[in-house]
């Protein structure tokens, strides 16, 4: 089960189960060979582009398409009202013009009554070819009336604020869940506050509290969005080839939205050119090339521009939040209290379970052992795109963690105490899990000191406390910053977790060939993780098939099974524990077909990798190959044994998995201009069983590269009028090669007790956990200027008016 | 107007638009998608390709501009079924997840050893830094072009 087994050697020489092996996913990459969304092209295809809308919120008073239709090459204009006057026989709203969100509210496909977020989609140009479609764009007239936007969070529930859904008859910019609740709270309240209060008057204990920000960004994958849609009006068939994370949830959605017979619906997600949660929604633009399909009788394509992709598609975080810790002098945490305001924008469309609103931002509570934990997240809209989820979050973990981790500094600062030695004091000790948290969560496994340790010996911390102390006497500012988070992933199980009612379960199908030869057909769908490869090795580990004799099957819903797709990091917890049970049935049904061949009964077989033996005589055996081929022979079977080892599984996980790490960081800031440097990254990551180590690191090493871009650079800011300031590269800053360390990894394995390989999944670890450790360093080499805490991104500026105790709101342009 | 491109070695003719993008004619009328766009600015680098032997980022550059010239794309490392290092590398290294920067990445690899046979850890880092990755955090980008580099000659076809 760990990493030390000696795993046998196929004749290809990649592991018969887990083990670094190359991907197979490379051959058609490193050739150009990839098939993305947009190198779909279909016979007679139209192209498309949309009309987005300038302001942040406007009433459209008229849109004059005629000039855009009289434009040769273009075939169709569409705009909200021709949607409005499409009849739609569906369960979610009466006509096309509003689709819902996967948070039961309600998205204008195209606006019919007002604007209201820049970049909101207005008209939709079909046309022989992208250029033309775009030159259309500019010939569209669209009259509108301006209105005041909100675009502060902190201003939208005041009174006399513009109002946003008057569309729903709001009478204020509060939203209401599916459950009717405008606030979302966990933990325990009074309790909390008491200790709080007890703490506050007790001269042995301090409380800190600190407001603390997580910026709206974006996770901006290399791919934009897109889709080509046709649907063949002879067979009824409808054709989408889609930039989607979770195809067979966005199937259900598109027979629900535009009322079409799901079994004739078929989504086909290609490769991916990244998602991390952006491709999770369904958007506007996706449902806008059905119709354009439908009103054609033509394939269409829409593929997003980076600006598109940036003003208008999933953004993330957005949570502003104010954190108390209370803890006794000698640092022992006693209670954590978080209020938080969460800006949502126009329309409530952010991606996750339905009974968690706010995510799974509950589990703040982090990794540390104190009673007392709650929360409160107030929503709000405001005048910006729709999202929240999304970037690698888990489901807003990255919040959670972010706000545990900052808090705990600054708590460690207030008690003059080293952060690593305040984080030793509380963590979770190995005989408290199965452990479940103040707010609810239980947590599987873990050996958090250990794991500590092993970073803090990786990164040499008292050398580098030493070397730091010594700098600050020469003026030089070396900052180390520590993080140590928890994540909680895998959704389900189904009785708690669903999207628009689609319980997290998700269905595998295994089929062994006469030959022994197998393929893997999977509910979810890699956007780079490499699930060609890791599915094969755990049916390897399991049947003792060679990886390289296995095909994984994915994003077509026509040829796998039903599931709800890859996103907080649920493809290994969920869909690899299906492969692992589906591949097990095989492997009992083998054992049957392989009695019967030798003349035994059932249970007088043993299993080795790869084969049946008869107990007591290892020599007297059949391997799975030969037991493929007796299964399809005319052997006799026992009654009731159909031949053939087929076999289907749905995974419904019991719980979630909890991988964790322990995260350090080391920058060098100059206080001239504000400059940080990472200059190393030690990260330990504890995520089980690991089914391909290099896969793995190659995981952590993205999201490192996440945090580092988050905590320094990645900001979508707005001006009061409501201009998206982030609208490109040249804006939107990610960080390259040149602003990224050589990462260093570490790990230890603590397998989940409840998954079938004891694996935890380890997508999202690193953007989880990366960016308090970078933000905490920063915030360390600045402690001599008194700075206790500054908003990312810690851009030069932002730092520099830090330094001079000036730090500033991040989300809002400055006037 | 009509626009003549030697691509990968095969001369590609054209009627397009006078202000069609080199990456759009590469795409589309050449047909060869391994060339990407991903962003509006020039700032992404997944458009990435040869002319004349160097690396320009074909979303900057009109067809018309390359009338005449040479393309070299990422189709064109592979030579008589045999990999390039620089392919062999991004193989070995786990230097690709989503595979979208990849072509980008490669052909700025290959045209730092044509140039720098041992390019420094940093001198690879800087040769990269204007294109984007969004999977990997460059680290086995980075070990794929030193891997390429000390495997000059690589003829063993492993992928
Ligand atoms: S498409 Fe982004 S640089 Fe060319
Ligand atoms: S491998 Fe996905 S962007 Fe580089």
């Amino acid at each position: 089960m760990t990493a030390v087994e000696e795993v046998p050697l196929s004749a290809a020489g990649n592991p018969i189960g887990f083990g670094s092996m190359r991907r197979v996913e490379d051959a058609r990459f490193v050739r150009g060979q990839g098939n993305y969304v947009d190198d779909v092209n279909l016979p007679g295809m139209l192209h498309s582009a949309i009309l987005r809308s300038p302001h942040a919120h406007a009433r459209i008073v008229s849109i004059d398409a005629s000039a855009a239709e009289a434009l040769p090459g273009v075939v169709a204009v569409i705009t909200g009202k021709i949607l409005e006057g499409i009849p739609r026989p569906s369960l979610l709203g009466d006509n096309f013009a509003w689709m819902p969100t996967l948070s039961y509210d309600t998205q204008a496909v195209l606006a019919t009554d007002k604007v209201r977020f820049q970049g909101q989609e207005v008209a939709y140009v079909i046309a022989e070819s992208r250029y033309i479609a775009k030159d259309a764009l500019e010939l569209i007239d669209v009259d509108y009336e301006v209105l005041e936007p909100v675009m502060d969070a902190k201003m939208a529930l005041d009174a006399g604020a513009p109002i946003i859904r008057d569309d729903k008859g709001q009478t204020d910019n509060s939203i209401t869940d599916v459950h009717g609740n405008k606030t979302w709270e966990s933990g325990n309240a009074e309790s909390t506050a008491a200790a709080i209060a007890a703490a506050k008057a007790d001269p042995n204990c301090v409380v800190v509290t600190q407001e603390i920000m997580y910026p709206r960004v974006h996770p901006a994958p290399m791919e934009t969005c897109g889709s080509v849609s046709y649907l063949d009006k002879v067979t009824g068939q409808l054709t989408m080839y889609t930039t989607t994370q979770a195809p067979h949830a966005h199937r259900t959605v598109y027979a629900m939205v535009a009322g079409l017979p799901e079994q004739k619906i078929r989504i086909i997600s290609p490769d991916i050119g990244g998602g991390f949660g952006n491709k999770v929604p369904v958007y506007p633009g996706y449902v806008l090339s059905v119709i354009g399909t439908i009103v054609t009788g033509k394939p269409v394509k829409w593929i997003e521009d980076r600006n598109e992709n940036l003003t208008s598609t999933g953004f993330a975080r957005d949570y502003h939040m104010t954190a108390s810790i209370a803890a006794t002098k000698e640092g022992k945490i006693l209670a954590v209290d978080v209020d938080v305001l969460a800006d949502h924008g126009a329309f409530n469309g952010v991606a996750q379970p339905t009974n968690y609103p706010a995510g799974f931002f509950n589990i703040f509570s982090g990794s540390y052992d104190y009673p007392d934990a709650h929360c409160k997240v107030t929503p709000v809209y405001t005048n910006k795109a729709p999202g929240g989820v999304a970037y690698a979050c888990s489901f807003r973990i990255t919040e959670a963690a972010y706000v545990i981790e900052r808090v705990v500094d600054c708590l460690a600062q207030e008690l003059q105490m080293d952060p690593a030695e305040l984080r030793l004091k509380n963590l979770l000790r190995p005989e408290q899990f199965p452990y479940t948290s103040p707010t609810g969560w239980e947590y599987d496994s873990g050996q958090y000191e250990k794991t500590m340790r092993v970073a803090m010996e990786m990164a040499g911390y008292d050398e580098l406390r030493r070397e730091q102390a010594e700098k600050r006497t020469r003026g030089e500012y070396m900052g180390i910053g520590i993080s140590f988070f928890t994540e909680g992933v895998g959704a389900g199980p189904r009785r708690d977790m669903d999207i628009l009612g689609l319980g997290m379960a998700d269905g595998i199908e295994l089929r062994v060939h006469p030959t022994g030869k197998a393929q893997l057909r999977l509910s979810v769908q890699s956007q780079g993780q490499g699930h060609e490869t890791t599915f094969a090795q755990i049916v390897a580990h399991e049947l003792g098939i060679p990886p390289e004799d296995i095909e994984v099957l994915h994003g077509d819903t026509d040829n796998t099974p039903f599931g709800l797709g890859t996103y907080g990091s649920r493809s290994t917890p969920v869909s690899g524990a299906a492969a692992s049970v589906v591949a097990r049935k095989v492997r009992d049904r083998a054992r049957i077909v392989a009695a019967a061949a030798l003349e035994c009964a059932p249970d007088d077989l043993d299993w080795e990798l790869g084969r049946w033996y008869v107990k007591g005589d290892r020599e007297r055996g059949k391997t799975i190959a030969e037991i493929a081929l007796l299964s399809h022979s005319s052997l006799e079977l026992p009654e009731g044994v159909e031949g053939h080892l087929d076999a289907t599984a749905v995974y419904n996980p019991p719980s979630l998995t909890y991988p964790y790490g322990c995260y350090i960081c080391v920058v060098d800031v100059d206080p001239g201009t504000g400059q940080v440097k990472v200059r190393r990254f030690i990260a330990v990551d504890d995520c089980g069983t690991r089914i391909n180590p290099m896969i793995v690191e190659g995981q952590v090493h993205g999201g490192l590269a996440d945090g580092v871009g988050m905590a320094l650079m990645e900001l979508i800011a707005f001006d009061t009028d409501g201009n998206n300031l982030g609208g490109s590269f040249m804006d939107y800053l990610l960080p390259t090669a040149v602003e990224c360390p050589d990462w260093e990894l570490g790990e230890t394995v603590t397998p989940s007790p409840h998954h079938p390989i004891g694996a935890k999944g380890v997508g999202e670890s690193a953007t989880v956990g990366s960016p308090a450790a970078v933000v905490n360093a920063v915030i360390d080499a600045l402690s001599p200027f008194g700075v206790r805490h500054a908003d990312m991104p810690l851009t030069p500026a932002n730092v520099w008016r830090a330094i001079q105790g000036n730090a500033i709101r991040v989300d809002m342009a400055i006037e | 107007m009509e626009v003549t491109i030697t691509i990968n070695g095969t001369p590609v003719t054209s009627d397009v638009e006078p202000r069609t993008l080199l990456v759009h004619f590469v795409r589309e009328n050449a047909g060869l998608r391994g060339t990407h766009w991903g962003c509006d600015t020039s700032n992404c680098g997944t458009c990435v390709l040869w002319v004349d032997g160097s690396p320009v980022k074909s979303c900057t550059m009109l067809a018309a501009q390359a009338d005449g010239h040479e393309v070299t794309t990422v189709e064109g490392l592979e030579q008589g079924g045999v990999l390039d290092p620089i392919q062999q590398g991004f193989i070995e290294c786990h230097g690709l997840q989503c595979g979208f920067c990849t072509p980008g990445m490669m052909m700025t690899g290959r045209w730092l050893l044509d140039n720098n046979p041992n390019p420094s850890e940093v001198e690879i880092r800087d040769c990269i830094s204007g294109q984007i990755c969004r999977c990997t955090g460059y680290k086995n980008i980075v070990a794929s072009i030193q891997w390429a580099a000390e495997h000059p000659l690589t003829s063993e076809v492993t992928a």
